[in-house]
C-alpha cells in the first residue's frame, strides 16, 4: 500500500466561517496504480492533492505514505518526506529560469545530501529517461512546453520517489503534446511507478487505471477502468504533421 | 544544502540581477569606504600627537627642588636647593625603571659675542642630559665626562641663541662670554621647538654642571652638591606612575622625611597633559567613525530592501524548492548567504576605496593618514554583520512561506 488515508478531513477557517474542504476521505492506492483525481473546482481535489503531497496536514484523519504516518509531523519532517517519497509535476512546469535543464533536474538532490558527482549522474539518467539527453544544457526558455514538462517529470523522477503527483500536467499544453506527456506517464507507470494525476478533463483521466471523482469534499465515485486509453496509440493515429512543435523549436 | 552550495546558488542569483546587485552593494561600499577613510584621518592625527608627545619626552620625569617656608610664607619651587647630584645618582642606580638621570641647574645670564649680546637661560648639565631629553647635537659635539671633571669652559648653544649671536656665521670654535667668563662654543643643539606651555626651548646655552657651579651660577652655601632639578628618563614600556612613586619614595628616604612631613621636592610628569591631548584626538577618531558608520547602516537598509523585493519576486521559486524537499533553514541560509555575499563583496571594495581615498587625502590635503589593520578587520566584520542583520528578516520571511501559497503565487 503506497497511499492509505482514513477519514481524511480538512477544514479551513475563513473569518467566522469554517469551510469543509475535505470530509472523511478514505482511499487506498496500491503500488503501481495510475490514479486520476477528477472533480469540478472547489470539489476538494486540490486539497486532497496537497495532503497527499505532504504540503499540508489534515485537520482530522490519518494519512500513511509508504507505511509512514504523516500525522503530527513538523514542517521540516514533512519536507524530508517530500524529498524522499514524492515527485511533483505542476501545470506551469515551475522550472527555474536561467538554469539549465540538467540543473533543474538536480534541484531536489540539493536537499538530500547527494554528492555533486552523483547528482549529475542521476539527473543525467533521469533526463535520458524522458528522452531529453540532448537538451541538458538548454535553458527552459529554449525548450517547448512539452519539453519543459518532460524536464519537470525528469525532476520528479530524480529522487526515485514512491509516487508521482501531477497537478493538471497537461493543462498548459496542446492536444498532441498532452498525449505525448500522457504516453510518457503511462510508460513510467508500466515500469512500476505509482502515479496520481489531478485533472478536470475526462480525456486525460481516461488514460488512468482508476478514477476518483470528488464533489463537495467527498469522494462520490471510485471506478476502475478496465481498458485505459493508450496514449501512444492515440498519438500514432493523429494526422502526421511533418513539422511538429518540437522539431520547430529544435 | 551545504554552505558552499548555498554560496554558489547565491552568487548565481546575484549575477542574474547584476546592476541591481551592484547598486545595492554601493551602499556598503560607500559606508565601509567612509569608515576606513575617516579612521585613517583620525588615526593619522593621533599618531602625530603621539609623535609630538615623544619629542617633548613622554617618558620624562622631572624632579624639582622644593620650596622653603619662612614664617608661614612659602617661597615657591627651587627657592631652596634640596636635591643633590647624589640623589640623581641614587635614582639612576636604585630605581629599575629608570634608564638615565641627569642633574641640572639653571639660571639666566648675559652672553656676549663681539659687540652682540643676548640674555638667555643657562643650563648647567651632565653629559647624560642630552640622552634624557632626547636632544641631538646639530653641529659640533656634546661635552663629555672629562669636561665635567675638569670644569672646562665649553658651551653648547641653543638654536635661538646661536642665531641671535652669530646670525648666519659659524659659531663653532668661537669664544663667547657668559657673565664675563670666556667659553668656547663646541656645538649647536638641534631644534627642540616650543614646549607644551609655549616656552622656546632653543633659547638656551648649555654648559657643564661643574663649570656652571664654579663660574656662572654659583654654589649653594648649604650644600655644594645640590642642584635645581633632576631629569629622569624612564625605560620604554615601564609604568610611569609606578616609577614616579618609587622615585618619590627613594627621595623621601634619602631626605629623611617623616610621614607627617611634606615632600621637599616636586615631581613633574609631562605624560598627563599629553595623555589628555591623545585622548581628545582619539575621541575625534571615534566621532568620525561613528558618523561614517551611519552610511554603513543606510547601506544595510538598502540590502534589506532589495532582499525583500527579491523574496517577493522569487516566491514561486521558493515554493518549488520547498515542494522538492528544501527545509525552512535551507531557504533561510540561501537568502542569508545572498545578503552576506552582497555586503562582503561591498565590504572588500569599500576597504579598497577607503584605503585609496585615505591615500588621496594624505597626498592632496597633505594630512597625515594611517589606517590601522585592526580598523580594516573591524570594518570588514561590521560589513558582514550588517549583511546578517539586515538579511535575516527577509530570509526568515522566505523560509516561513507556505509552500502551497508560494507555488500558487503569480
Amino acid at each position: 500500500m503506497v497511499i492509505l488515508t482514513e477519514g481524511l478531513t480538512k477544514d479551513y477557517r475563513l473569518g467566522r466561517h469554517v469551510v469543509h474542504a475535505l470530509r472523511d476521505v478514505s482511499v487506498a492506492v496500491e503500488r503501481g496504480e495510475f490514479l486520476a483525481v477528477m472533480g469540478p473546482s472547489g470539489s476538494g481535489k486540490s486539497t486532497f492533492m496537497n495532503l497527499l503531497g505532504c504540503l499540508d496536514t489534515p485537520t482530522e484523519g490519518r494519512y500513511l505514505i509508504d507505511g509512514e504516518d504523516v500525522a503530527g509531523l513538523g514542517r521540516d519532517a514533512l519536507a524530508g518526506i517530500r524529498s524522499r517519497k514524492i515527485g511533483f509535476v505542476f501545470q506551469t512546469f515551475n522550472l527555474l529560469a536561467r538554469t539549465t535543464a540538467l540543473e533543474n533536474v538536480e534541484l531536489p538532490l540539493l536537499y538530500s545530501n547527494v554528492s555533486a558527482r552523483a547528482r549529475r549522474a542521476r539527473a543525467h539518467k533521469s533526463l535520458a529517461e524522458v528522452g531529453l539527453a540532448d537538451r541538458e544544457d538548454h535553458h527552459p526558455s529554449q525548450l517547448s512546453g512539452g519539453q519543459q514538462q518532460r524536464v519537470a517529470i525528469a525532476r520528479a523522477l530524480v529522487n526515485d520517489p514512491t509516487v508521482i503527483l501531477a497537478d493538471e500536467p497537461t493543462g498548459a499544453l496542446d492536444t498532441r503534446t498532452s498525449l505525448e506527456i500522457m504516453a510518457l506517464m503511462q510508460r513510467l507507470n508500466r515500469a512500476g511507478m505509482t502515479i496520481v494525476v489531478v485533472t478536470h478533463e475526462p480525456d486525460v483521466a481516461a488514460h488512468a487505471g482508476r478514477v476518483l471523482t470528488f464533489r463537495d469534499g467527498r469522494v462520490i465515485r471510485d471506478a476502475r477502468v478496465t481498458t485505459p486509453r493508450d496514449a501512444s496509440a492515440a498519438l500514432a493515429e493523429l494526422p502526421d504533421v511533418s513539422a511538429t512543435e518540437e522539431d520547430a523549436v529544435a | 544544502m551545504s554552505p558552499l552550495q548555498s554560496a554558489r546558488v547565491a552568487l548565481r542569483a546575484l549575477r542574474v540581477n547584476l546592476l541591481r546587485s551592484m547598486l545595492t552593494m554601493l551602499g556598503i561600499i560607500i559606508g565601509v569606504g567612509a569608515v576606513i577613510a575617516m579612521v585613517g584621518v583620525g588615526a593619522g592625527a593621533q599618531a602625530r600627537v603621539a609623535e609630538q608627545i615623544q619629542s617633548l619626552g613622554s617618558n620624562l620625569i622631572i624632579v624639582l627642588s622644593g620650596s622653603t617656608t619662612a614664617g608661614g610664607v612659602r617661597m615657591g619651587q627651587g627657592s631652596r636647593l634640596t636635591i643633590t647630584e647624589e640623589d640623581s645618582n641614587a635614582i639612576a642606580r636604585e630605581v629599575a625603571a629608570v634608564q638615565a638621570a641627569a642633574p641640572s641647574m639653571r639660571g639666566s645670564a648675559q652672553i656676549v659675542y663681539g659687540n652682540l649680546n643676548w640674555s638667555t637661560g643657562v643650563q648647567g648639565v651632565t653629559p647624560d642630559y642630552f640622552e634624557v631629553r632626547e636632544w641631538n647635537i646639530a653641529a659640533g659635539r656634546a661635552f663629555g665626562p672629562e669636561d665635567l671633571a675638569g670644569a672646562t669652559k665649553v658651551a653648547l648653544l641653543g638654536l635661538t641663541t646661536a642665531q641671535n649671536l652669530f646670525g648666519d656665521s659659524d659659531p663653532l670654535g668661537q669664544i663667547v662670554r657668559i657673565k664675563k667668563v670666556p667659553f668656547t662654543v663646541i656645538g649647536v643643539l638641534d631644534r627642540k621647538g616650543q614646549n607644551s606651555w609655549g616656552q622656546d626651548q632653543d633659547d638656551v646655552v648649555v654648559i657643564p654642571l661643574s663649570t656652571a657651579k664654579k663660574r656662572v651660577l654659583g654654589v649653594s652655601q648649604a650644600n655644594a652638591r645640590s642642584v635645581g632639578a633632576i631629569s629622569i628618563k624612564i625605560r620604554p614600556g615601564e609604568d610611569m606612575a609606578e616609577a614616579e612613586m618609587q622615585i618619590r619614595e627613594l627621595l623621601r628616604q634619602r631626605h629623611r622625611l617623616q610621614p607627617y612631613q611634606d615632600d621637599d621636592f616636586t615631581v613633574r610628569n609631562l605624560s598627563e597633559i599629553l595623555q589628555t591631548q591623545e585622548e581628545s584626538s582619539k575621541v575625534m577618531t571615534y566621532l568620525l567613525a561613528a558618523i561614517a558608520s551611519v552610511s554603513l547602516l543606510v547601506g544595510g537598509i538598502g540590502i534589506m530592501n532589495i532582499m525583500l523585493v527579491s523574496v517577493t519576486e522569487r516566491t514561486r521559486e521558493i515554493g518549488l524548492r520547498l515542494a522538492v524537499g528544501a527545509r525552512g533553514r535551507d531557504i533561510l541560509l540561501q537568502f542569508l548567504v545572498e545578503a552576506v555575499t552582497l555586503s562582503l563583496i561591498g565590504g572588500v571594495i569599500g576597504i579598497a576605496l577607503g584605503l585609496a581615498s585615505s591615500q588621496a587625502i594624505s597626498q592632496f590635503a597633505e594630512w597625515r593618514t594611517q589606517v590601522p589593520a585592526q580598523a580594516v578587520a573591524i570594518a570588514f566584520g561590521f560589513a558582514a554583520a550588517v549583511g546578517v542583520f539586515f538579511g535575516f528578516y527577509p530570509a526568515r520571511k522566505a523560509a516561513r512561506l507556505d509552500p502551497i501559497e508560494a507555488l500558487r503565487y503569480e
